[in-house]
């Protein structure tokens, strides 16, 4: 769906984005991790041919960008960084001068199609108020509806859940997996780990350009070696395990073992009560982390840095 | 798309209030000659607001003449200056070009648009300031004099309004076109429309000054007055020819730096 090979941009002599080899596949829930300032909104609009690339290539449906993106921008919805809308018209208005902008569709079905996109997103009882007096999470929605207007084969969404409350960002998760269900490439970039964790099949993760990481989200949250056990009898147990706990705090112990089953049957022959067993796995957050840096929004004094 | 931006531009209040202030201006002028019965001596500028006390029939020509030096060229500096940088400053440039409009495309209609606007407006201006000249003055417009004295009838006195019409919004799109530009180079509409603004006032200061005699005749505002020609008989085409092909070399030089600026442009905004 979409490829990058080698994929640099670069503003003078600053590589914003810097030999990136993205793959994302036909179906995949994508999630774009990175720090601020890491590039990634850099890297989507280089996808969707705003920004032209200083070297390296992308194709996106079999089509090469920019060259080919007559053919492949009618099958795309965008979000790109915030949604935005001429302030003085009516959400229904702005839509349609949308729809009537670019190619296909017929001007009698215009209508019916945005009523189904103002429907998928929650607006669909919306008034004639001007785009200038919604709320942020309104416009976050008319941007998606926009987004969803010709039912895209793949939408590229830029941090899509900005602005909405819990409550929005449950509904919005639910669209999307639902979309995504139907048939359609999610393909959306977050700062927020909790939201890609959530919903996403695949990660990347960009850091200061560079793509450091791309796998399948179930690779990464592999058992990292060791046993979370909770227990009343905390001194047993440790006792027991002499030697092979990690860490303990109150009655939880960190057990060096890759076997929670023959860990908790050893437990238990030996009369400790358990009330938790489990292999601790690494989160999205420690993956995260682990390959990325602090974001280009922290400025530390020189002398700081060591 | 021209569909969708002409109707863009139609449902913003600024084109209709700055059109409506550019038929008012003449209006008010109309008005304090007409209670006062003072116009500026034959000659003087503004031109032909000495024969309009005569007669009301010629007023159109009067209020293009009022309309053309400053107020028609900073609406249409605004509007030109407003076409690209306005929709990036706005943010939704980059929802129109991955809608998907071709750069290409939305820059014809954007011009397209312009020049509707431009028409319009002139001729909004020609058709208030006719009635307000007929309302106003004792008129004729069946015996018209003509600059050089001769007679016009009502017929010609159309033709030769609508030509000067014509002559006048074609003067405007030298302009246009480098607000156009400008508009691909900045997001800043304001920062466009006044790019556009000195250049025209540069080019006005250096149109009177005789030290600059040798670049005279390729300034854009050289020829902006040849259209009083039009009221001459017989009539002198040598400049209004001359007016019209530089405005069209203006037009397409700077429609095509636009175009190659915009075309091959990040868009960032």
């Amino acid at each position: 769906m979409i490829t990058t090979s080698a994929l640099t941009k670069r503003y003078g002599a600053v590589a914003v984005v810097d030999g990136v080899d993205l793959a994302v596949a036909e179906g995949d829930r994508y999630g774009l991790l990175g720090p601020n300032g890491s590039g990634k909104t850099t890297l989507i609009r280089l996808l969707l041919g705003l920004v032209y690339a200083t070297s390296g290539d992308i194709e996106l449906m079999g089509h090469p960008v920019p060259r080919g993106l007559d053919a492949v921008l009618p099958q795309v919805g965008a979000l790109v960084e915030e949604p935005s809308a001429y302030g003085h018209l009516t959400g229904r208005t702005n839509l349609a001068i949308l729809d009537a902008a670019g190619p296909g569709g017929a001007r009698r079905t215009r209508r019916s199609r945005i009523d189904a996109a103002l429907d998928k997103v929650g607006l669909a009882g919306i008034d004639n108020r001007p785009v200038k007096a919604y709320s942020m999470g309104m416009r976050q929605r008319l941007g998606l509806a926009a987004a969803l207007l010709r039912t895209p084969r793949l939408l590229v969404l830029d941090e899509p859940t900005n602005g909405l409350d819990p409550q929005g960002i449950r509904e919005i998760r639910d669209l999307l997996h639902q979309l995504n269900t139907a048939g359609t490439t999610v393909f959306l970039s977050s700062h927020l780990l909790a939201e890609v964790d959530q919903l996403c099949t695949r990660v990347g993760v960009v850091n200061q350009g560079r793509l450091v990481l791309q796998s399948d989200l179930a690779d990464l949250r592999t058992p990292t070696g060791r046993v979370i056990v909770a227990t009343p009898d905390a001194d047993r147990a440790a006792a027991l395990l002499d030697g092979h706990i990690e860490h303990r705090t109150g009655d939880r112990l960190l057990v060096r073992d890759t076997d929670p089953a023959a860990l908790n049957a050893r437990l238990v022959a030996a009369g400790v009560r358990v009330e938790q067993i489990a292999a601790e796995r690494r989160t999205l957050e420690d993956v995260v982390l682990a390959v990325t840096r602090p974001g280009s929004d922290r400025v530390d004094r020189p002398d700081d840095r060591r | 798309m021209i569909g969708v931006e002409l109707g863009k531009v139609g449902r913003r209040p600024r084109t209709w209030v700055s059109i409506g202030m550019l038929c008012a201006l003449p209006a008010l002028v109309a008005i304090f000659l007409a209670v006062t019965e003072r116009g500026p001596g034959p000659g003087e500028e503004p031109a032909f607001l000495s024969a309009v006390l005569a007669n009301g029939a010629l007023f159109p020509a009067a209020a293009l003449a009022i309309v053309l030096p400053i107020f028609l060229p900073v609406a249409v500096a605004v509007v030109g200056g407003d076409a690209i940088a306005g929709e990036a400053s706005a943010g939704t440039l980059r929802y129109l070009l991955l809608r998907p409009v071709s750069r290409t495309r939305l820059l014809i209609a954007k011009l397209v648009s312009l020049v509707a606007f431009v028409l319009a407006a002139v001729v909004l201006v020609a058709v208030t300031s006719f009635i307000v000249g007929i309302t106003l003055f004792p008129s004729e417009p069946a015996a018209v004099t003509s600059v050089s004295g001769v007679t016009l009838t009502a017929n010609e006195l159309v033709a030769r309004i609508a030509a000067a019409v014509i002559y006048v919004a074609v003067s405007m799109l030298g302009v246009g076109a480098i607000a156009l530009f400008l508009s691909t180079v900045t997001d800043s509409a304001l920062g466009a429309a006044l790019g556009s603004l000195a250049a025209l006032v540069t080019s006005q200061v250096l149109v009177t000054l005789d030290a600059a005699g040798a670049v005279r005749p390729y300034l854009p505002t050289r020829y902006w007055l040849a259209w009083i020609d039009l009221f001459r008989d017989p009539i002198p085409w040598r400049d209004i020819d001359r007016g019209l092909a530089l405005q069209a070399v203006y037009v397409a030089v700077f429609l095509a730096m636009a175009w190659a600026n915009f075309a091959t442009k990040d868009i960032t905004s």
